[in-house]
């Protein structure tokens, strides 16, 4: 049979030289597997999602099994949402799997990426997809918030309502560009169908045609390694895809669908119906978007009230914090490999990683921009937050306001001083040399010559 | 007619099919058109490509091996095509003819999607609040100062326009002797009645949290605090204008009426926003 195949396709030699193929060894290879394997339930509880899932702003009024709403006008959007929810059998544990899985999946795209910030994986001849991987990160936050959207409920219906605000604040182009995103001024009916189009249709063919390509640059650079015994820049050290690898990633794949069923059928999210339609001139209190927006409404939430008008040009409030400080973000994000490059001026090959203490200041960048996200993510629950330590939110405001800007300078500081130190205690450079001692018949000392 | 000029040729009625194309959405035109200004633009293109494949490269027959699978070694034919040296001048030519066509084309493709949403216009600028126009709460139900009870607080739209989204007001009574507003909306607060735009100015947030002791109206979305007997000027949090008031006086019949739209744009601030037009509706 094999053979068969074999003489129609001649892909044995190919097919075994791919299961011989070694890969290194080492949990933190592991990471963007997870996000890949989440992507896999995300895909495959989706569309079962999809089959229920009625993209229609038009009203109905509600008549399902949940008493409370029970009469209510809610849109056929979240009348589907809710007979998912709760007449569906597996509807909810789907959905819950779903929306848990998404979370997970912006997080272990995240720290994948940090993985490779912190070590280096991302120079020469890594830098075409370490951008593909920039642009896989950007599809997969556009996922989520589409996604979020979807249900037509009070909390996501505020989130979208924050983002028209941030996009009409755009100089120049925002209330055009607002218009023809939304179909006109914020709420409209079409918005809903819109992000449906963009969730199931065109954002996951971009994410997985660039997960391919992501995968497939993978395979043909090969894997970075650490700098481990026989590892040199030109060989790759590590075990062959089969078994050993194909038996990991197999049982890894299983596990992270595992502890994704775990949380969705034990840890309840996205609760629609306790947060109820969305109603123009309603708003819940508080109001938290998923964790990985959390840092945009910080900054929203953080920045001054300053709202200035120059030559008739106003530049709202929303516009420093809602789009510059993004943009600058991902900037310095997606250009870093390029920057570092040419401020270091080593444009030469690597393929062993670094340790995150002999690069002390692109580790220090890393942790400075880490705590900016940190802080900046405190400050979108800082009411929550405030309710927690049980001060005013004003203060709780206020003392963010201020460690936005000392702690990542903080941080910065100490990780450089740590690093340098770390790295030149290794390298035996800036500590005294060690001397040996010896006591004379006198009572004094003098140093035993090595020699 | 030689190749160079039939592909320039056919490259040119390309970009003019793109440019009826453009002028054909933003003047208007009815399906056939477009239908045959699309046809112009992409058929002149690819006319243009296939007289250039069969009349301009000169492509020698060449000859590669086939393998069975069963023995792997692949010889790499080599063959390379001979480049005219006079001809190079001439396909510089066409071939930025070439990209030029696919340019206008891609712009003339990329125009539909201004079908997604109107103009602004004055959409931002004005809501349905007009000169008496009678304050009715979600029920419908028209208000008298005197059925509003002390410091508490009141959603109300203009009649015929309840659940309208940029209508939405607050409707809050204090004591007259509290209030502090700028100068000149003093007759728009009578027996303590004041009404303000319910969207936040910040980033459109229903401003839905009333602490009356403290007269402080909160955001819940980024905690914008608005001080309601000075006009609502933000005290706290990233917004920066004052929700605007919206002028009103009692109606004969004793009924809260509005004395016309609300005198600055409400809700989130956009670049142009200082420009109000005109008429003031």
């Amino acid at each position: 049979m094999l053979t068969w195949i074999d003489e129609r396709l001649g892909l044995a030699d190919w097919a075994r030289a791919g299961l011989r193929k070694v890969f290194p060894d080492h949990w933190s290879f592991l990471l963007g597997e997870v996000a890949l394997f989440c992507l896999v339930v995300l895909v495959l509880t989706g569309v079962f999602l999809t089959l229920f899932y009625v993209p229609d702003a038009t009203t109905v009024t509600y008549s399902g099994p949940w008493l409370p709403l029970r009469g209510q006008t809610v849109s056929a959007a979240y009348d589907s949402v809710m007979r998912l929810s709760f007449e569906v059998r597996a509807g909810l544990v789907m959905r819950q799997i779903h929306h848990w899985a998404a979370l997970v999946f912006v997080a272990a795209i995240v720290v994948h990426l940090l993985r490779i910030f912190f070590t280096g994986a991302f120079r020469r001849p890594r830098e075409i997809n370490w951008l593909i991987g920039i642009g896989l990160l950007l599809l997969a936050l556009a996922m989520g918030i589409t996604g979020y959207s979807l249900p037509d409920d009070l909390l996501s219906g505020t989130g979208l309502r924050v983002i028209y605000s941030v996009v009409i604040a755009i100089p120049f182009i925002g209330p055009y560009l607002a218009f023809l995103v939304f179909g006109g001024e914020f709420p409209t009916s079409e918005i809903i169908s819109r992000l449906f189009v963009f969730h199931v249709m065109l954002l996951p063919a971009l994410l997985i045609g660039g997960v391919l390509v992501h995968l497939a640059i993978l395979v043909r650079q090969k894997h970075s390694q650490y700098a481990v015994p026989r590892a040199t820049e030109h060989n790759v050290v590590g075990r062959a895809f089969w078994p050993s690898q194909a038996f990991k990633s197999t049982g890894l794949a299983i596990l992270t669908a595992a502890v994704l069923a775990l949380m969705g059928g034990l840890v309840q999210i996205n609760p629609i119906w306790s947060y109820g339609p969305f109603d123009a001139t309603t708003v819940s209190s508080p109001a938290q978007p998923d964790w990985y927006v959390g840092w945009l409404d910080g900054a929203l939430r953080l920045f001054p009230p300053i709202e200035i008008t120059a030559l008739g040009v106003t530049i709202p409030s929303p516009f420093i914090p809602g789009v510059l400080l993004p943009g600058i973000a991902f900037g310095i994000m997606t250009l870093w490999p390029f920057l570092e490059a040419w401020v270091t001026g080593e444009h030469a090959e690597h393929q062993i990683l670094d340790g995150p203490r002999q690069r002390p200041l692109r580790t220090a960048f890393g942790v400075a921009g880490l705590l900016v996200f940190v802080i900046l993510t405190l400050a979108g629950g800082n009411d929550v937050v405030a309710l927690i330590f049980g001060v005013p939110v004003e203060a709780m405001t206020n003392i963010l306001r201020v460690a936005i800007v000392v702690v990542p300078l903080l941080g910065f500081g100490l990780t450089y001083r740590v690093c340098t130190e770390m790295r030149d205690a290794r390298a035996g450079i800036g500590h005294p040399r060690m001397v040996r001692l010896r006591r004379t018949s006198a009572g004094g000392f003098e140093e035993d010559d090595p020699d | 007619m030689t190749a160079p000029r039939a592909v320039a040729l056919a490259l040119a009625i390309s970009i003019l099919g793109s440019l009826a194309l453009v002028a054909i959405y933003v003047f208007g035109g009815s399906i056939q058109l477009q239908g045959i200004g699309l046809a112009l633009a992409l058929g002149g293109l690819g006319t243009a490509i296939v007289i250039w494949a069969v009349g301009l490269i000169e492509a020698p027959i060449e000859v590669e091996e086939r393998h069975s699978f069963a023995a792997q070694e692949r010889e790499a034919s080599i063959a390379e095509g001979a480049a005219d040296g006079e001809q190079i001048s001439r396909r510089r030519f066409l071939s930025r003819l070439l990209a030029g066509a696919g340019a206008i084309l891609t712009a003339a493709l990329v125009l539909p999607a201004f079908s997604l949403g109107p103009q602004p216009g004055t959409d931002l600028f004005r809501t349905a609040w007009r000169r008496g126009m009678r304050l009715v709460d979600a029920g419908n139900q028209p208000l008298r100062p005197d059925d509003i009870v002390l410091d508490s607080v009141t959603t109300v739209f203009p009649e015929g326009f309840v659940g309208r989204p940029d209508t939405q007001t607050l409707l809050i009574k204090v004591r007259p002797s509290d209030l502090a507003l700028p100068s000149g909306r003093d007759a728009w607060a009578p027996e303590g009645c004041i009404a303000y735009s319910k969207v936040c100015t910040h980033a459109g947030c229903p401003v839905g949290l009333y602490r009356a002791r403290e007269h402080l109206l909160l955001c819940p979305c980024h905690q914008s605090t608005f001080d309601v007997l000075r006009g609502a000027t933000p005290i706290f949090g990233p917004a920066a204008r004052p929700l605007p008031q919206l002028p009103m006086e009692v109606d004969p019949e004793g009924y809260l009426v509005a004395l016309g739209d609300f005198p600055e744009p409400i809700g989130p601030g956009f670049w142009d926003m200082t420009h109000i037009p005109a008429d003031g509706g």
